[in-house]
Order: C-alpha cells, then sequence, then structure tokens
C-alpha cells in the first residue's frame, strides 16, 4: 500500500510541477465548450437545452488528449520498465497512475465545469446533475483511456490510433452521462446514473489487468 | 525446419492437433479444402438467392422489401459470429502464444468490418420503405456501429505495428475489452424498445416467422456461414505465406548484407 501511494504521490507531484499541463487541458476543455455555440448560434434555450451534450463533449475530447501521458514519458525515460520489475504488481502500480491521472486530467475538468455551465445558461439543479454525472462517469472514462494508451505505449505511429479505439468503447459513458443530466423524464435520469456508477465501477476494477497485461508485452 | 527435425525427433507422427495447428501443416491440409468449400458456398448461394426470389411469398405487410431480409439477417449475424471467431483467437494468442490463432485474429477482422457494414447497408436500404428513413438511433443500430468502429480501429491497430507477432498481443487485449459490446447488441432490442424488431428466429418458444420465410432465410445464413469459412481460410493462408515471404526476404537480406562486409 505504501508503494501505491508512492507511486501516486510522483506522479502527482510530476502533474503538478509540469503546472502548465493542467491549465492547457482546462483552456481546452472551455474552448471546446465555447466553440460549439459559436457553431449552433446564439439562441440560449436551444444552448441550455444542449448543455449536458456540449459539456460531455468536451470533457471526453480533453480527456482523450491527455491519455498519452499515462505511460508515454514513463516509456521512453525507462521508469515503466523499473515499475515492471518492482516488487508491487504491474496491476497495482496501472491503478495508482490511474487515480493519479483522474486527479490531475478529471477533477481540472470537474471545476472548470461550472464556468462552461454559466456561459451555456445551464440552471443550478442542471449544474450539480453535471457535475455528479462527470464525478461518476470520468472515472470510466480515464480506464477506457488507460486500455487504449497500454495498448498503443510502444508504437511510433500510435498517435491517431489510440483515440479511434478509446472513442466507440466510451460510447456507452457519453449516453449514460448525458441521460444522467436530462430532467425530462421522472426516474430515468437515476437509472441512467446508477448505470454511470456501474460502468466505472467495473471499469475501474477490471482495467487494470488488461492494462497490465498490454504493458507486460510492451516492455518483451 | 528445425522445429520439424525436433519434431520427427520425439514423435514419429505428429498428432492431430499438431497436424491442424502448424502453420506449415496447415498450408498442406488446407489447400484442399478451399475448392469443395467454394463450391459449397456457391451452391448454397444459389439455392439461397432463388429461394429469396421466387422461391418465397412477400410479406403481407411489407410486400416484396422483406427480402432483404434474406441479406441483412445473415449478415448481422456473421458480423457477431467474426467477433466471436476474433474473441476464441484473441485468448489462443494470450494464453498459448499460438501463431495460428494470431493468424486467425487478423484474418477475421476485415471480414467482420465487411459483414457488419453489409448489415448496416442493407438495414438502411430496408429502413427506408418499411419505418420510412435510413437511419434512427436506435439501440441495435448504434451498437452495430460502434461494432464497426471497434473493427475498423482493431484494423488500425494491426497496421500500426511493424512486428505482427507484437501486434498479435496488443490486438488480443484490445478484442478481449471490445466484447463487452456485443451482449448489449444482442440485448439493446430488449432493453431499449425502439423501432428495431426483438429477436424472431432463436428464441425459447420457437420462432415467430412463418416457414416458407423461415427456410431461405436459413439456407442464406448457411451461405453466408460458408462464405466467411472460406474466406477465412484463404486468409490465413495468404497471411501464413506472407509471413513466411517476409521472414525469407528478412534472411535474404541479412546474407547478402553479410556478404558485402
Amino acid at each position: 500500500m505504501r508503494a501505491f501511494l508512492a507511486i501516486v504521490a510522483r506522479d502527482l507531484r510530476l502533474g503538478l510541477r509540469q503546472g502548465g499541463d493542467i491549465l492547457t487541458l482546462v483552456l481546452f476543455f472551455v474552448i471546446v465548450g465555447t466553440v460549439l455555440p459559436f457553431a449552433i448560434g446564439p439562441d440560449r434555450p436551444q444552448l441550455a437545452r444542449l448543455a449536458p451534450a456540449i459539456v460531455w463533449v468536451a470533457a471526453l475530447l480533453a480527456q482523450l488528449l491527455s491519455n498519452e501521458r499515462l505511460f508515454g514519458s514513463d516509456f521512453e525515460d525507462g521508469s515503466l520498465a523499473i515499475l515492471r520489475h518492482a516488487p508491487l504488481p504491474l496491476e497495482m502500480v496501472v491503478g495508482a497512475k490511474m487515480l493519479a491521472h483522474w486527479v490531475l486530467t478529471a477533477l481540472p475538468i470537474i471545476a472548470a465545469t461550472p464556468v462552461l455551465a454559466l456561459m451555456l445558461g445551464m440552471e443550478g439543479e442542471t449544474l450539480l446533475r453535471a457535475i455528479g454525472s462527470l464525478v461518476l462517469g470520468t472515472p470510466a472514462l480515464v480506464a477506457f483511456g488507460t486500455v487504449g494508451a497500454a495498448v498503443t505505449v510502444g508504437l511510433k505511429r500510435g498517435g491517431l490510433v489510440a483515440p479511434v479505439l478509446v472513442l466507440p468503447l466510451s460510447l456507452p459513458v457519453l449516453i449514460f452521462g448525458t441521460g444522467a443530466m436530462a430532467p425530462m423524464v421522472p426516474g430515468a435520469s437515476g437509472q441512467a446514473l446508477l448505470l454511470l456508477a456501474a460502468l466505472g465501477l467495473v471499469s475501474v476494477a477490471l482495467v487494470p489487468f488488461a492494462a497490465a497485461m498490454a504493458l507486460r508485452f510492451a516492455g518483451e | 525446419m528445425k522445429d520439424l527435425a525436433l519434431l520427427e525427433d520425439n514423435a514419429p507422427k505428429p498428432g492431430l492437433w499438431t497436424q491442424i495447428a502448424h502453420p506449415g501443416l496447415f498450408l498442406g491440409w488446407s489447400r484442399h479444402l478451399i475448392v469443395p468449400l467454394a463450391v459449397i458456398t456457391a451452391a448454397l448461394a444459389a439455392w439461397g438467392l432463388y429461394l429469396s426470389f421466387w422461391g418465397s411469398p412477400p410479406d403481407y405487410q411489407m410486400g416484396d422489401t422483406v427480402r432483404i431480409m434474406y441479406v441483412h439477417v445473415p449478415a448481422a449475424w456473421l458480423s457477431q459470429f467474426c467477433y466471436a471467431v476474433m474473441f476464441a483467437s484473441a485468448i489462443g494468442t494470450l494464453v498459448w502464444r499460438h501463431p495460428m490463432a494470431d493468424v486467425s485474429q487478423k484474418a477475421a477482422a476485415p471480414l467482420g468490418a465487411a459483414f457488419t457494414l453489409l448489415a448496416l447497408f442493407t438495414g438502411s436500404l430496408w429502413g427506408r420503405p418499411t419505418w420510412g428513413t435510413f437511419w434512427e438511433w436506435d439501440g441495435r443500430m448504434t451498437s452495430t456501429l460502434v461494432l464497426l468502429f471497434i473493427y475498423l480501429g482493431i484494423i488500425a491497430l494491426w497496421r500500426a505495428f511493424d512486428d505482427q507477432l507484437k501486434a498479435a498481443r496488443f490486438v488480443s487485449v484490445v478484442t478481449l475489452v471490445g466484447a463487452i459490446n456485443i451482449p448489449v447488441i444482442k440485448f439493446s432490442v430488449d432493453w431499449w424498445q425502439t423501432l428495431h424488431q426483438p429477436a424472431s428466429v432463436i428464441r425459447l418458444d420457437g420462432p415467430t416467422i412463418a416457414p416458407e420465410i423461415l427456410i431461405p432465410l436459413l439456407v442464406m445464413t448457411a451461405a453466408f456461414s460458408m462464405l466467411f469459412l472460406t474466406l477465412h481460410l484463404v486468409r490465413m493462408r495468404t497471411e501464413v505465406i506472407k509471413r513466411r515471404i517476409r521472414s525469407l526476404e528478412l534472411a535474404a537480406a541479412r546474407a547478402a548484407a553479410g556478404g558485402a562486409l
């Protein structure tokens, strides 16, 4: 457990000292969220109706962009090879990295959601639902991104392959995430929230095994 | 060659499983299967097409458009069957590290993508006259579209690697993770009750389709399955030969470089 926490702390420290990355990510999230209204037009009721979709698409794209950081630099400088031979199981290492990655990428996005919500004309209750669905849904996004990152880690021209692999897998997260924010049908949003939580728990529990398997192959 | 020599030392007669799975022996026995399989496929397709165009009545509601079903339903079944083949081969790759499992996986991916595309295409052609729309965002169509994207992503991953032996293991991981989509497709019509009709052939209480429509459908399904089997075998043979040529070329290049030095 101490080794697990040490890896989380290491990744957090590495991420925070390159503070520019987090800022860029938040900026990207907000910019995607503000570009779509330009394309849709400044019709406030329509924007408010589309707001859940915009928030989720922006979060999905921002998350997708940041996934490469999960193993990329560790693979290049050789720390991944050291971690692979560490006494701590590789599955735990992957779990620690996912946790740190979630803190470094998903939390800033969630924190920036109120800004976006304000501009899109979301009401208080919808904003709370948005934050709730993001909190429940982003772990699953991180998990699927981890599979994509682990599978393409050693690839020189893997830049575009990982998003193509990850996006179809992330679609259920998007569906239930926006479903959880829809106030139209009473009861349906609660059900979507539960499914979203289930998806997050299952993927976070199973992904470390798949990703660790791929990372072992990458080292061979 | 070295492996073969070893094999002869230890066991004078290779076992059945070795004969099936050894790449060199595979090329030997599969050569004799291609033509008979192709003939069976052509015969079944001819019979099935005759039944579906002339040997079956038009539907009392949908008229002649019901004939699209004889292509649509087998293609949709095959699109999922291909994934099952890839899933089984992926386990073969991960557990036994068997090169023929790699080859089988790689050969099935484009076939699966083609059947999925055919199912989506015929589905939209059928949807226009009966539902009034080419495309509807309902559960089964969306999840089949996701299946197509997964197939294409897997093909892209295969092509991103230079070393195909290595690629097979990474692709296997993705194949296993992507398999969660298959039950979603199967049960989508039960979970989200939308336009697409629920299962009507394979049911506990027997099929709800009239026999004069069911028989052409089953013949066409058999034809499609045989087509898959034939093409899969041809693609596997091509892949084995391709790898063999590549290793021969590498050996020749190495010899040439050694001679130059």
